[in-house]
C-alpha cells in the first residue's frame, strides 16, 4: 500500500484522524470535549442533571431528602415513559406531536370500556393497548406510504385524537374508584429504605431496560439508528426502511398506551384535561437528553436524564419559592440550550 | 472454480441489454462481458449509457429487453437486492454508508448476525463480538492497511478510508462482482492512489471488478480491458496495451471508429 506509516497509527484517535482531514491546527481542549460529547450523547445531560441537583440543594436542603427525590421520579414517571416511544421515533429523524392524545385517548378507552360496559380490569387494559398501537399504526403508515413529513401528520393526528378522546368522553373524567383496582395499580406504591416507589416508576424503568436492550443488542435498534441517520444508504444496504419506520410507530403507540396506565395510577382518574403538556414535555425530555432532531443520534437512557432534568428544575424551583411561570420559563431556557449544544456537537463530524 | 470454466464462461455477462425512457434511448443493445480476475473499465461520454447500464447490473433499473447472465445462468434484477443476492454487490457513489456507526456495524449493516442459542434466537442479540472479528478478518484479507479499529464511527474517517469501507463491505460476504462507481470522483490524489491499490488486491484474489471513471489515466493504470460506450452503444472493447488515452478518447467522441 501506498499508506504512510502515521496514517495507521493515527485511526485510532478520531481527533487526530479529524486533523488528518483537512484541519492544520492541533485540536483544542474545546474540539476534545466536543468530540467526547459526539461519542457519548446521554454525557452532557448526565451533568447538567448533577450540576442542578447540587444547585438545588444548596438552594433548599429539603431538596435532596430522600421523601423529596422519590417524589420527583414518581412526577416523571409519565413523561419519562413516554419518552421512550418518542426517542425511537426522533431516533428515526422523525417527530411525534400527538404521544399525549394517543395516552389519553388510551386512558379513556379504558375506563370508558371497563365503567360503562363492565370489562374486567386486564381486558380493559388490554382494550388500551389496541388503542395505543392502532394510534402507532395510523401514523405509521401516513409517514410511510403517504410519505408525509412526520410533524405534519401528528400535527394532524394530535387534533384527531384529542377530539376523538373528548368525542368519546363526553370530556367527562371517570374517577380512579369507579374503575378496576388495576387500571390504577401502577399508583400503588412500596417502601424501599426510606424512599416510596410506585409500581408506575418500576413499569417505568423496565419499559427503559427492554427497549435500550433492543436499540443496543438487536438489528432491529441498528437499522433504527441506521436508518435515521442516512434512510438511503439504509435502503441501499438492503434495510426495509418502510418496514423499520412503522414499526417504531407501531412500538411507539404501544408505549403511550404504557404512560398512559402510569397516568391513570397517578392521577388515580382518567382525565381528557390530564397531561396537556404531555406532547412538547415528551420532545423536551428527548432533546435535552441529547438525542438529536436530526436523527440517529442519541442514546435512550439520555431521555429518561431528560425527564429527570425537567422535573428537578420543576420541583427545585419550587420549593425555592419562585412563582411556577418560572418553571415553564426555565424549561424553554434549557431546551433551546439543549438544542444549540447539539448543533454545536454535531459539527465536529468529519 | 477451475480456470477453464472461468475463461469459458464469463461471470458476468448482458447480452443486447435495451432500456428507454420515454422518447430518450439510454441503452440502445449494449453486451459485457467479464471475467474471473480482470478489471473492466467502463468509460464513456455523459450521456453514453455508462450509468444507466451499471444500474441494469446493480437491479436499480430492469432492462427493458435483453439477458443477463451470471456464471452462464440467465437471471432476472427487479430491485437492489436481487442483483446483490445473485453476488453484484455495488459501491455507489455516495457510499452507502451509515456515518453514526462504527466500521463493524455498517460491514455487516442490513446482514446483521446473532449469537448462537437462547440469546440470539429469543432475544435477538447480535454477535457483536463476533461480527467485530470477522470484520476484521475480511479488511486484512483485502489487504486494505488504512482501517485499524473497527469500532471507529465511519463519519471519522477520511475519504479514501470510507471508500475503504464500502469496498470491503461489497467484496465480502460471497460476492461474485464488485461494481465501483466512480470511486475517486470525490477522493485527493493519495486517496485515489489507495482506492485503485484496493481495486488490484481485489483483482489479485480473483475478485472480477467493473470500475466506471472519468479519469482517463486512472482507468489505463488499472483496467485489463476498456469497455467504450458511446450513444447507448458498445462501440468498443480496448486494452491499455493496444490503444492510447488519446484513441480511446477518440473513439468516445466518435472521432475514431473501431471495427
Amino acid at each position: 500500500m501506498t499508506t504512510e506509516p502515521q496514517d495507521t497509527a493515527l485511526v485510532d484517535h478520531p481527533l487526530e484522524v479529524l486533523t488528518d482531514a483537512g484541519l492544520t491546527q492541533p485540536p483544542s481542549p474545546l474540539d476534545r470535549v466536543r468530540t467526547v460529547l459526539h461519542r457519548y450523547p446521554a454525557l452532557s445531560p448526565a451533568l447538567v442533571l448533577i450540576l442542578s441537583m447540587i444547585a438545588f440543594g444548596l438552594l433548599n436542603d429539603r431538596f435532596l431528602s430522600t421523601a423529596n427525590l422519590s417524589l420527583v421520579v414518581q412526577q416523571v414517571a409519565v413523561i419519562g415513559a413516554l419518552a421512550i416511544g418518542q426517542t425511537l421515533i426522533v431516533l428515526t429523524a422523525g417527530i411525534d406531536l400527538s404521544v399525549g392524545a394517543a395516552m389519553i385517548l388510551s386512558t379513556l378507552v379504558a375506563a370508558g370500556v371497563a365503567t360503562d360496559h363492565g370489562w374486567p380490569g386486564p381486558l380493559a387494559l388490554f382494550a388500551a393497548l389496541v388503542i395505543g398501537v392502532a394510534t402507532g399504526v395510523i401514523n405509521g403508515v401516513l409517514v410511510t406510504r403517504l410519505n408525509l413529513p412526520p410533524f405534519i401528520v401528528t400535527l394532524g393526528t394530535f387534533n384527531v385524537f384529542t377530539a376523538v378522546a373528548l368525542l368519546y368522553s363526553d370530556g367527562a373524567t371517570t374517577r380512579g374508584i369507579e374503575m378496576p383496582g388495576l387500571l390504577t395499580w401502577t399508583g400503588k406504591s412500596f417502601t424501599v429504605g426510606g424512599a416510596q416507589i410506585t409500581y408506575g416508576v418500576v413499569l417505568m424503568i423496565l419499559l427503559y431496560v427492554a427497549v435500550a436492550f433492543a436499540l443496543s443488542q438487536t438489528s432491529w435498534g441498528r437499522h433504527v439508528y441506521a436508518v435515521g441517520d442516512d434512510s438511503e444508504s439504509a435502503r441501499l444496504s438492503g434495510i426495509h426502511v418502510t418496514r423499520v419506520i412503522l414499526s417504531v410507530y407501531v412500538t411507539a403507540g404501544a408505549l403511550f398506551a404504557a404512560a398512559g396506565w402510569i397516568l391513570m395510577g397517578r392521577v388515580n382518574a382518567a382525565s381528557p384535561n390530564a397531561g396537556v403538556d404531555a406532547n412538547l414535555d415528551s420532545i423536551t425530555a428527548v432533546v435535552i437528553g441529547g438525542t438529536s432532531l436530526f436523527g440517529g443520534r442519541g442514546a435512550l437512557w439520555g431521555s429518561l436524564i431528560g425527564a429527570l432534568i425537567v422535573g428537578v428544575f420543576r420541583n427545585g424551583l419550587s420549593l425555592a419559592g419562585y412563582d411556577p411561570l418560572y418553571q415553564t420559563l426555565a424549561v424553554g431556557v434549557l431546551v433551546i440550550v439543549a438544542v444549540s449544544v447539539d448543533q454545536w456537537i454535531r459539527k465536529a463530524r468529519a | 472454480m477451475t480456470t477453464s470454466t472461468a475463461t469459458s464462461t464469463p461471470i458476468l455477462e448482458a447480452r443486447g441489454l435495451v432500456k428507454t425512457f420515454g422518447h430518450v434511448v439510454g441503452l440502445a443493445g449494449v453486451d459485457l462481458e467479464l471475467h474471473a480476475g480482470e478489471v473492466l473499465a467502463i468509460i464513456g461520454d455523459n450521456g453514453a449509457g455508462k450509468s444507466t447500464l451499471i444500474k441494469c447490473l446493480s437491479g436499480a433499473y430492469t432492462p427493458d429487453a435483453g439477458q443477463i447472465l451470471v456464471e452462464g445462468r440467465p437471471v432476472e434484477f427487479h430491485r437492489p437486492d436481487d442483483a446483490r443476492r445473485a453476488g453484484i454487490e455495488t459501491v455507489y457513489q455516495t457510499l452507502a454508508v451509515s456515518p453514526a456507526l462504527d466500521i463493524a456495524s455498517n460491514l455487516f449493516l442490513g446482514r446483521e448476525q446473532r449469537l448462537p442459542g437462547v440469546r440470539g434466537s429469543v432475544f435477538r442479540m447480535l454477535d457483536k463480538k463476533g461480527m467485530r472479528d470477522r470484520a476484521k478478518q475480511q479488511v486484512e484479507d483485502l489487504g486494505i492497511s488504512t482501517l485499524q479499529s473497527m469500532t471507529q464511527a465511519v463519519e471519522n474517517l477520511s475519504g479514501g478510508q470510507r471508500q475503504a469501507v464500502a469496498v470491503a463491505r461489497a467484496a465480502a460476504f460471497g460476492s461474485k462482482v464488485v461494481i465501483l462507481d466512480e470511486p475517486t470522483a470525490a477522493l485527493g490524489v493519495r486517496e485515489s492512489a489507495q482506492v485503485l491499490q484496493l481495486v488490484r488486491d481485489l483483482r489479485d484474489q480473483g475478485m472480477p471488478v467493473i470500475l466506471i471513471s472519468h479519469d482517463m489515466p486512472q482507468v489505463f493504470e488499472v483496467a485489463d480491458r476498456i469497455q467504450i460506450q458511446r450513444l447507448g452503444r458498445r462501440a468498443a472493447v480496448i486494452t491499455p496495451q493496444t490503444h492510447t488515452p488519446q484513441e480511446a478518447v477518440a473513439i468516445m467522441t466518435g472521432a475514431m471508429v473501431v471495427t
